[in-house]
């Protein structure tokens, strides 16, 4: 794509270069293009995969191959055929970092995952292409019976455990692209938190995709044990291509009765990568789960994280922030289900479009019947940087039940020229003045985000307001 | 060579209205205007027209800067070169930290060759800068985490103002109305701090409607506007007399202007 070049070209500091890196690697083992039983059962005899998981994704293909496209969202433009949909980078699972191979662990570097273990990281996992290939996990987290691990690790460890929930909170049918991502699924997270288990530092996965034509279909189970808390994050940057590029991951989290969730994503995809992601949390009497979601970049996001409150008390929040400029559309939003009495549920999304970008806004609020006095709000502002670019929003409300209070605000906003005049009267570029407004429009989100990654968002915004303002 | 602002001329509209009807004005470093006028005449228009806003257009003259025509200046680069505008409406910018975005503002001043992306001044050494200046300021230090302007009171707001005015040190500061919306103790430490930040340090133009500001920054010339156009220049006690008596005897003796300013004012008033 064009644009991609021009917008490299035009990218000066030498941070921009640190996102925009391709490392060389060794593939070990690559399966063709395309999608179909032979693909999906090699890749289950690659993993030594139990029978009834193979099952479930020979029966995941053959939803996919049947549900239609999504007929909301954006466009998309693939051809399923030509995409490769398993690579496997390294044999081994390292153990500690000394074990990772030097080229892979350049990648890394560059990243700063050394670094970010150092800061008290209670668990870095990386997964590099489609395996995790370095997992660690600090010991005071086993002694306390949690699980970390990757989910590939875990269909084989811990079975029991994993078929409980795994396809239950999102089964295959749910949409074309959950079934996609069942059926060929590789890598992702398992996290196991024991009843009472409070782990304190944020634990982080860091996703790559590295290799040209490949999707990447990870796969995360949580499982938030009654009274327990976890905050997991994970972040992204992706190189960028020339060619149409799929990401389809699919999240499930089952957080039980007065146990607490967050879960973080900041993601920021090369412009050519359609992200289609479903992410959904099931939450239990008096849980509270909670989604940050920061999209950049990619071609076409399309992601609505979700909470089902299944029991009294439960408490769904959702903050999402997505950023759009030339050549991409975020459409992107939240799904509150409140299915019991005394539930509360709080979106709170703000979208970034400029030099041409699009940011819709697609978000469900649904109360059913019984779910009295639950409480539900939307709060969602857009931000315009210039004429080419557009923001929509799309909000469904669906209320079986009297005794509810909903509410949704929308504001759209152009960027204001007094505040450009005011910052720049005191000396700051147009670019620094507008990145500055950018920022402080997404600030009550980003303060909500984990120190690194508040800066990392800083950063990325920055990013993609230089370069591009006049 | 000392430094020299002048203003030569300047006639600007806005949406094809004229605004600035001929404006003369020199200010050396070192010396302190007074800009008075009745509601309307030009003098708000006047400090935003030498910032750059880009809302006015300049349709004749020329503003220069050490005898170097800066109309053709983005706002960034006349603060860079040196002006600074204490707003009389500062709008707020939520989210944005003061701290953060005058430790920007304070780096480019001081380094008007940098370039987006390059060092910002040592934390240390802006943080302890900012709080001496807070401490004169009687500004709680929690100040600095506030976001720009938002929800401060026409005091803070006020205070925030000459805030950066000692940050920035500029070599010309045009201060609008920085004594409104004060109580009178706020105006006396507003007027003592201006004082001490600007006294000899810089060329003042100093846009007021009350006395106490003057008072502690008595002015070397006092400028009348009406109507857009600079119709009488005295000394402080040309500043004095219109506190005292208003502006009939301009009016009167400037019908013409005065009769400009109306004109406007009445439109105003239609369009509202
Ligand atoms: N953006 C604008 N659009 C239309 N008219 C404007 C604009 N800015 C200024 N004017 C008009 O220009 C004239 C001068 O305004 P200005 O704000 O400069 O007055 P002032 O002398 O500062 O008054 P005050 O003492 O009330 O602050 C007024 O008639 C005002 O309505
Ligand atoms: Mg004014």
């Amino acid at each position: 794509m064009a644009t991609d070049i021009t917008e490299s070209a035009e990218l000066k500091s030498t941070e921009i270069n640190k996102y925009d890196f391709k490392t060389k690697t060794t593939a070990i083992f690559k399966a063709r293009k395309g999608i179909d039983e032979e693909i999906v059962n090699q890749i289950s005899d690659i993993k030594d995969e139990p029978d009834w998981m193979r099952k479930f994704r020979l029966d995941s293909l053959r939803i996919f191959n049947e549900k239609p496209m999504p007929e909301w969202g954006g466009d998309i433009d693939l051809d399923f055929q030509d995409i490769f949909y398993y690579l496997k980078p390294t044999n081994e699972q390292g153990k500690s970092w000394d074990d990772v191979p030097e080229e892979i662990k350049d990648t890394f570097e560059k990243l700063g995952i050394p670094e970010a273990e150092r800061k008290y990281l209670a668990g870095v996992k990386a997964q590099f292409e489609s395996e995790v290939i370095y997992g660690s996990l600090k010991k005071e987290l086993t002694d306390q019976g949690v699980i970390f691990t990757d989910t590939d690790t875990a269909v084989r460890e811990h079975p029991e455990l994993l078929r409980e929930y795994f396809g239950k909170i999102i089964p295959p049918s749910d949409n074309k692209f959950a079934a996609l991502n069942s059926a060929v699924w590789s890598g992702g997270s398992f996290i196991y938190v024991p009843k009472g288990v409070t782990i304190e530092y944020p634990l982080q996965a860091y996703f790559r995709i590295n290799e040209e034509n490949m999707g990447q279909f990870e796969r995360t189970l949580i499982i938030v044990d009654e009274g327990a808390q976890v905050h997991y994050v994970e972040g992204c940057t992706a190189p960028m291509y020339t060619s149409e590029s799929l990401h389809s991951a699919v999240v499930e989290v089952v957080v039980k009765k007065e146990a607490r969730c967050r879960y973080t994503t900041i993601q920021n995809w090369a412009n050519n990568i359609y992200n289609l992601v479903t992410k959904r949390a099931f939450a239990y009497q008096d849980a509270v789960m909670e989604w940050v979601d920061g999209n950049l970049g990619s071609k076409l996001t399309m992601k609505y994280p979700a909470v089902y409150m299944m029991e009294p008390g439960a408490r769904g929040e959702i903050l999402s922030i997505a950023f759009s400029s030339a050549g991409q559309h975020q459409d992107a939003g939240a799904k509150l289900v409140h299915c019991a009495p005394n539930t509360t549920g709080t979106i709170i999304s703000k979208s970034i479009s400029k030099n041409g970008g699009r940011s819709s806004y697609r978000g469900l609020a649904r109360v059913e019947k019984g779910a009295v006095n639950s409480k539900c709000s939307v709060v969602c502002d857009a931000l315009i940087l210039d004429e080419d670019s557009r923001s929509d929003t799309y909000p469904y409300i669906e209320i079986n039940e009297q005794d509810v209070s909903v509410g949704h605000e929308a504001s759209v906003s152009r960027i204001g020229e007094e505040q450009l005049f005011y910052l720049m009267s005191r000396g700051l570029s147009e670019t620094e003045a507008s990145t500055m407004i950018v920022n402080g429009f997404i600030e009550p989100l980003v303060k909500e985000l984990p120190m690194e990654y508040a800066v990392e968002m800083n950063r990325l915004i920055q990013l993609q307001m230089e370069g591009s303002v006049g | 060579m000392s430094d020299v602002l002048k203003i030569v001329d300047l006639h600007v509209s806005i949406n094809d209205k004229e605004i600035l009807r001929g404006v003369n004005l020199e200010i050396k470093h070192g010396e302190t205007h007074a800009l008075m006028g009745p509601n309307g005449s030009g003098k708000s228009t006047l400090g935003l027209v030498i910032m750059g806003h880009p809302n006015y257009e300049v349709t004749s003259g020329e503003i220069l800067l050490n005898g170097e025509n800066i109309l053709d200046l983005e706002p960034n680069e006349r603060a860079r070169a040196g002006i600074f505008l204490a707003f009389q409406r500062p709008v707020a910018i939520p989210g944005v930290k003061m701290a953060d975005f005058l430790r920007h503002a304070t780096t480019n001043v001081r380094n008007p060759e940098r370039k987006e992306g390059e060092d910002l001044i040592p934390m240390r050494e802006f943080r302890k800068e900012i709080k001496a200046n807070m401490e004169q300021l009687q500004m709680d230090s929690e100040f600095a985490r506030r976001y720009v302007n938002d929800g401060f009171s026409g005091g803070e707001m006020k205070r925030a103002e000459i805030l950066q005015l000692a940050m920035l040190q500029p070599k010309f500061a045009i201060l609008d109305e920085t004594d409104s919306g004060l109580d009178a103790d706020a105006v006396r430490l507003a007027s003592q701090s201006i004082n001490e930040i600007g006294h000899n340090k810089m060329g003042l133009l100093i846009i007021t409607h009350h006395d106490k500001l003057l008072e502690h920054n008595p002015p070397n010339y006092t400028h009348v506007i009406l109507g857009g156009k600079i119709v009488e220049s005295g000394g402080k006690e040309l500043a004095e007399e219109l506190h005292s008596q208003g502006y009939d005897r301009i009016r009167k003796q400037y019908p013409e202007a005065a009769q400009a300013n109306d004109q406007n004012a009445v439109e105003e008033e239609l369009v509202s």
